[in-house]
């Protein structure tokens, strides 16, 4: 019981749970699984997108344009919608990720063939891409009757009682676990974030692996742009401003690294259900909505202090930028 | 140690390759910057003009200067902004007390200074990346105005507190903007002149070297932390007495903006090198490219993208050169 507890994605989801009965308390309509469905469907893109920052993450780098790749694909898909309602939706979504990708792999071949910190080039990327979503729509917004009918109810189509949306996560989720822990691509980048020198040492191009990462998350946030929009059926510049950091918060409340190398697929997605159950909990028992952001502050910072006693290092190893620099 | 350590930024390399520095790269962009920006617009060369222009980033450009010095140390704070907001809702309460100016700058500053505080401990006492804690912080700071104000606003501010973001020394000379020119003067000092500077790139440079070589790296971070805060604290007197009111979006996203200016005034984002110099013409670089385009009537947005373009242009540039000098032929 105690080495079960000590498990970090064991006690995040007692912690869940409890938090969950909690907020049962005081109202129980919380609990119903119609209720639950609906916060794991509110959810879902913050999993997904923290499931593609994880990745980042693991390289030792940092992807703070998610949020802005995430608006400019959802606006191009839905202004694309609306010029061309006729054609497929699968299609749009198509042109999204690809969209998605195409930008991630910007911020990945900046890290990687000019050795650009991660911080600055996202940082760059996020101004850049927010502003082109303002220069495509000349800061007009796209609004549900322009858009198809296809185009916002696919991800509302339940099927098997479970919302597309949902259905997209789940597939994600699994998806990520087999790419984590059965591909090769995958179990480089954990070793090229836990130890660039050795991975080097071993013949994994680092910086190759980082640009994998930051398309995967590209290609995510490409997902989301659509799956954002279509749920929310409006896209405007503004669109998911500032989720970078939550997408972040998502991550460390799951038990990724900043330092790299350290991170599960099951970590980062209960991450994400703490991170939900919280925001959808705050209306339901009665708290303002301006609580929320404090309170995802401050469970950031226990949840890294809480991080900070296992992660420890005790040495370091010195010639580590000299070899890194040597490639 | 002195000696050795004298001019760590550039390796000892002839004239040419001085002239090539960071600063006189951005010193030449800025004059170019100058002189489209006066042809561009008539109403560009006029001193008040600037002088008004100049309040949209001496605020920023005040952090600026202890930012360069934690970013120098290997460290990070993206909280600024959020400490901004704190501070001022803080001298917001302070003000409906009905309390004097001195009293309410007193309020900003140390709530600035607890902020930094706080990060300070956290980073140094747990040993967790600063990234991460600032990013806590930074949704704490502005999560805890968020409660506080709510949506409303607050405005009871005294009338001589106006000064500090409104009133002139000489001439056009605002408060703000000659504040700006002494700290940085400060500031210099502090970082090219004092023990304290020199440590602040040992550090950045190889901390465990630093502290194999008896510096208190804990205590030192933990000091550029609070400065860090209490400068927050000061540009929060600033941007309330300017703006006359607090709402908790107050600063909002200026965390980007103050960090894409120490970058671009060559201030290496991994630590261990980077002038006040450099950061001191980067603040005017884009001051005035973001006057120049308000002048031609280009919407904010549209500027967030010249400036992110800029933010990496100016980083890739070097790189890119660099790549290109160092090509040798296949042996």
């Amino acid at each position: 019981m105690k080495t079960l507890l000590q498990n970090r994605e064991v006690l995040l989801a007692v912690l869940i749970v409890v938090l969950a009965l909690m907020v049962g308390l005081v109202t129980h309509d919380f609990l119903l699984p119609s209720n639950l469905l609906a916060v794991y469907n509110d959810t879902s893109i913050l999993i997904i997108l923290a499931l593609g920052q994880m990745l980042v993450i693991l390289t030792r780098c940092i992807d703070l344009s998610v949020a802005a790749n995430l608006a400019l694909t959802g606006m191009v898909v839905a202004m694309l919608n609306s010029a061309y309602p006729e054609v497929a939706v699968p299609l749009l979504v198509l042109a999204g990720a690809l969209l998605g990708l195409i930008l991630g792999m910007i911020n990945g071949v900046l890290v990687w063939k000019l050795g650009i910190p991660a911080i600055v080039v996202t940082l760059g990327t996020m101004s850049i891409y927010r502003g082109i979503v303002f220069l495509l729509s000349d800061g007009a917004w796209v609004n549900a009757h322009e858009m198809s009918g296809a185009f916002v109810s696919i991800p509302r189509t339940e099927l098997l009682g479970i919302p597309v949306l949902a259905w997209v996560s789940v597939i994600v989720i699994a998806v990520m676990v087999h790419f984590t822990r059965q591909r090769r691509l995958g179990r480089e980048i954990y070793a090229a974030g836990n130890n660039p020198t050795a991975a080097f040492y071993t013949g994994i191009q680092v910086g190759r692996l980082q640009f994998v990462a930051f398309s995967i998350s590209g290609l995510l946030a490409g997902l989301c742009g659509y799956l954002w929009v279509s749920r929310y059926a409006v896209a405007y510049v503004d669109v998911a401003a500032g989720f970078e950091l939550q997408v972040i918060a998502a991550c460390v409340i799951g038990g990724v690294s900043i330092m790299g190398g350290i991170g599960t697929v099951q970590g980062c997605v209960l991450g994400a259900l703490f991170l939900g159950v919280i925001n959808n909990a705050l209306p339901v028992i009665g708290v303002s909505p301006f609580w929320q952001m404090a309170i995802s502050g401050a469970v950031i910072v226990i949840a890294v202090i809480a991080n900070a006693k296992s992660e420890r290092k005790t040495g370091r190893i010195i010639l580590k930028k000299a070899a890194l620099q040597s490639h | 140690m002195e000696k050795i350590m004298h001019k760590p930024l550039l390796p000892r390399v002839s004239l040419s390759y001085r002239l090539l520095s960071w600063e006189f790269f951005l010193l030449l962009i800025t004059a170019a910057v100058f002189v489209i920006n006066s042809l561009a617009s008539p109403y560009f060369l006029d001193p008040w003009n600037l002088s008004d222009a100049s309040f949209n980033f001496v605020e920023k450009a005040i952090v600026a200067l202890p930012v360069a010095m934690l970013i120098i140390s290997r460290e990070i704070d993206l909280s600024i902004a959020s400490i901004i907001a704190l501070a001022s809702v803080a001298m917001g309460f302070v003000a409906q007390t009905g309390a004097g100016s001195p009293l309410i700058m007193l309020a900003g500053l140390g709530v600035g200074l607890l902020c930094g505080l706080i990060n300070g401990l956290l980073v140094t006492r747990f040993q967790i990346p600063s990234i991460v804690v600032t990013i806590g912080t930074m949704s704490l700071f502005r999560g805890i105005s968020y409660i506080l104000l709510g949506d409303t606003v607050m405005k009871d501010y005294p009338q001589d507190f106006a000064y500090f973001g409104q009133g002139y020394v000489y001439a056009m000379f605002s408060f703000e903007f000659v504040l700006f020119l002494v700290l940085a003067l400060v500031f210099y000092g502090l970082l090219h002149k004092t023990n304290f500077g020199r440590r602040t790139y040992a550090i950045g440079n190889n901390p465990t070297a630093a502290f194999y070589s008896g510096i208190n790296v804990a205590r030192h971070r933990l000091i550029l932390f609070v400065l860090v805060g209490l400068v927050c604290g000061l540009a929060a007197v600033l941007l309330t007495s300017r703006l006359g009111s607090t709402r908790p979006t107050i600063a909002l996203g200026w965390e980007l903006s103050i960090i894409t200016m120490v970058v671009l005034g060559g201030v290496n984002i991994m630590g261990g090198s980077g002038t006040i110099a450099g950061v001191f013409i980067a603040v005017f670089l884009m001051g005035l490219v973001t006057f120049g385009l308000g002048l031609i009537n280009v919407p904010g947005i549209v500027m967030s993208i010249i400036i992110g373009g800029m933010l990496i242009g100016v980083i890739a540039t070097p790189v890119l050169l660099k790549k290109f000098r160092n090509r040798k032929p296949a042996p």
